[in-house]
């Protein structure tokens, strides 16, 4: 089955998203959102903390079941284009396996997808070196960066081409340095592969740096408040980061969450509030991501000690 | 290594194989304790001879040594073979213990029903002093069977073994059970790709408590009644017979074994799992 490429890769209509505790009360975590992206664009959705936007990633990605609405992918429900193995995740911890090296872990799609061999050998090597990490093969990943490691988490996702690279806040945890050059690889790999890629950021200049088209989401519960097209040119360079079309698209997104995103009451004219709900939502995000890599941690040296 | 390419960990494999930096390490960590060690058995000495102690409550650590020498290859106290034969019970209810351990673990993480059977079930046993019941393991499995001891020391390895593994296998981190649900991998392969792996620093972790357990329980059933030639036995006999540089003779051997037994297992973790923080090298 494949779809014209005219047709939008995944399309999402009607989806709501509701999580009902134990104890009955329920939460309206995405409400009515509808969405087309078409193959090869790359699209980031921003949002404040809480907002949805990595549960929307999730139920594109079958990882999480919409309560109502209808997502298709590559012309197919979620479910089966999952089965399919159309998706290639990347997470905001790498998640590499202590126990495999670096291009075991690259390779461990493969071998689920049941590819030979010789295939496994050689597309590990392409992919490593796609990231410019060719020469750490055989290294284990506790011997890497954490920028490193998320390149890693990269090429793992590209191993076996999947059709849409689903990024969850994958550099949240990393310096702003290490950001910027990992931003540049990330569209390099895109214009080189030309997969789809659906991008999760709270970063504004980052998701306008990255996007074709960047949706702005409200808080809780998730509406889809504005998509704004960014149509600097490509291929983006630093030259980009300086200049003033680059500026007026993230004020423009800048304006949209906050038109959106305004705490309960103050409407669009509270400006002051919506940009501190926006901070403190960042640094909340990026606490919870280093938050989970060292749990895990001391879980795993808990046991032992 | 550039600040381009960024590497925190230091050099690869070359920190996993030995290297005069590394000996030298080993040292440094383990002298300090071998020289407390050396140390405690001179003082040991000195106060047993400047005590005048009685052999009953201790002798001095050059009269265990010669009672070693002497008594080796005894025939009243075989004191070699005693430990041969009660190192091969505790080993084989080692085995067994541990061998199911890992069974019921991977069966009780597979399928949901039976972790509602059997975690239940287990628990509740294990706060039964199972050691208690070993008279009655002779009834079961014959007194002079080794058997019988074999079995005391598999229920005591059991447990932990069980209980630790269960962790590891359903403690697998759930981003990563995530991604292997992208892929869309079975449960087999998750299981086989993911969580066994992610169990094995628990196993090791269950392994070497499993290796005191077994001894004890070994040593422990040797003293209901079986055959002679076993370490928990020659303890009775040469205490009765007023020999205690024996006696202490045979729990020199026993925490001699145990002290193997454990080093090997240590030492089978580091070549299994090098990969693990609480193994590797610092970087």
């Amino acid at each position: 089955m494949t779809a014209p490429s005219s047709a939008p890769i995944v399309r999402l209509r009607g989806v709501d998203k509701v999580f009902a505790a134990r104890d009955g009360a329920r939460t309206v975590a995405l409400q009515g959102i509808d969405l087309d992206i078409a193959p090869g664009e790359f699209v980031s959705l921003i949002g404040p903390s809480g907002c949805g936007k990595s549960t929307l990633l999730r139920i594109i990605g079958d990882l999480v079941q919409a309560t109502t609405g209808e997502v298709t992918v590559n012309g197919k429900p979620a479910d089966r284009a999952r089965r399919d193995r159309d998706y290639g995740m990347v997470f905001q911890a790498p998640v590499l396996f202590d126990w495999r090296s670096v291009e075991d872990n690259v390779r461990l799609p493969l071998e689920i997808l049941g590819r030979d061999k010789a295939w496994r050998v050689e597309r590990a090597r392409q992919m490593l070196d796609l990231v410019d990490l060719g020469e750490f093969t055989k290294h284990m990943p506790y011997q890497l960066s954490g920028g490193m490691q998320q390149r890693v988490a990269i090429a793992r996702a590209l191993s076996f081409e999947p059709r849409i690279l689903l990024m969850d806040e994958p550099f949240g945890a990393l310096d702003e340095m290490t950001r910027e050059r990992l931003n540049d690889e990330v569209l390099r790999i895109w214009e080189q592969t030309g997969t789809t890629i659906v991008f999760v950021t709270h970063s504004i200049p980052e998701a306008v740096f990255l996007s074709s088209r960047v949706v702005v989401m409200s808080p809780r519960p998730g509406r889809i408040t504005k998509i704004v097209d960014i149509d600097l040119p490509r291929p983006r360079t630093d030259a980009i980061r300086e200049s003033e079309a680059y500026f007026a698209r993230i004020t423009e997104v800048r304006e949209a969450l906050r038109a959106g995103g305004g705490h309960a009451g103050s409407g669009a004219g509270g400006a002051g509030g919506a940009d501190g709900s926006g901070a403190g939502g960042d640094a909340g995000e990026a606490a919870g991501v280093a938050g989970t890599a060292s749990a895990r941690r001391t879980a795993a040296e808990g046991a032992v000690g | 290594m550039s600040a381009a390419t960024g590497v925190a960990g230091g050099r690869p494999s070359a920190d996993l194989r030995p290297s005069p930096r590394r000996a030298r390490r080993l040292v440094g960590d383990y002298l300090p304790a071998v020289l407390v060690a050396v140390a405690g058995l001179v003082i040991w000495e000195l106060a047993v001879r400047g005590l005048n102690m009685r052999a009953f409550i201790l002798p001095a650590p050059t009269a265990i040594a010669s009672a070693l020498g002497t008594y080796w290859n005894d025939t009243r106290f075989p004191v070699s073979k005693a430990a041969l034969n009660t190192l091969t019970e505790a080993i084989g209810g080692f085995a067994i213990g541990t061998g199911a351990g890992i069974l019921v673990a991977l069966v009780a993480t597979r399928w949901g029903v039976a972790r509602a059977l059997l975690l239940p079930i287990a628990v509740a046993a294990n706060a039964i002093p199972i050691i208690a019941l070993s008279p009655l393991f002779n009834a079961w499995f014959g007194i002079t069977n080794p058997l019988s001891k074999m079995m005391m020391a598999a229920v005591l390895s059991f447990f932990p073994v069980m209980a630790n593994m269960t962790r590891g296998l359903s403690g697998a981190d759930p981003a990563a059970l995530e991604l292997m649900r992208s892929y869309a991998a079975s449960e087999a392969t998750i299981l086989r790709k993911l969580r066994f792996p992610n169990s094995l620093p628990y196993l090791f972790t269950a392994l070497k408590l499993a290796s005191t357990l077994s001894l004890i329980g070994a040593i422990v059933a040797e003293y209901f009644g079986g055959q002679t030639a076993v370490l928990g036995q020659l303890v009775i006999t040469s205490i009765s017979a007023l020999r205690f540089d024996v006696t202490w003779a045979c729990i020199t051997l026993a925490a001699g074994a145990g002290i193997v037994f454990y080093l090997l297992l240590a030492l089978a973790e580091r070549l299994v799992i090098p990969w693990h923080s609480s193994v590797r090298d610092p970087g």
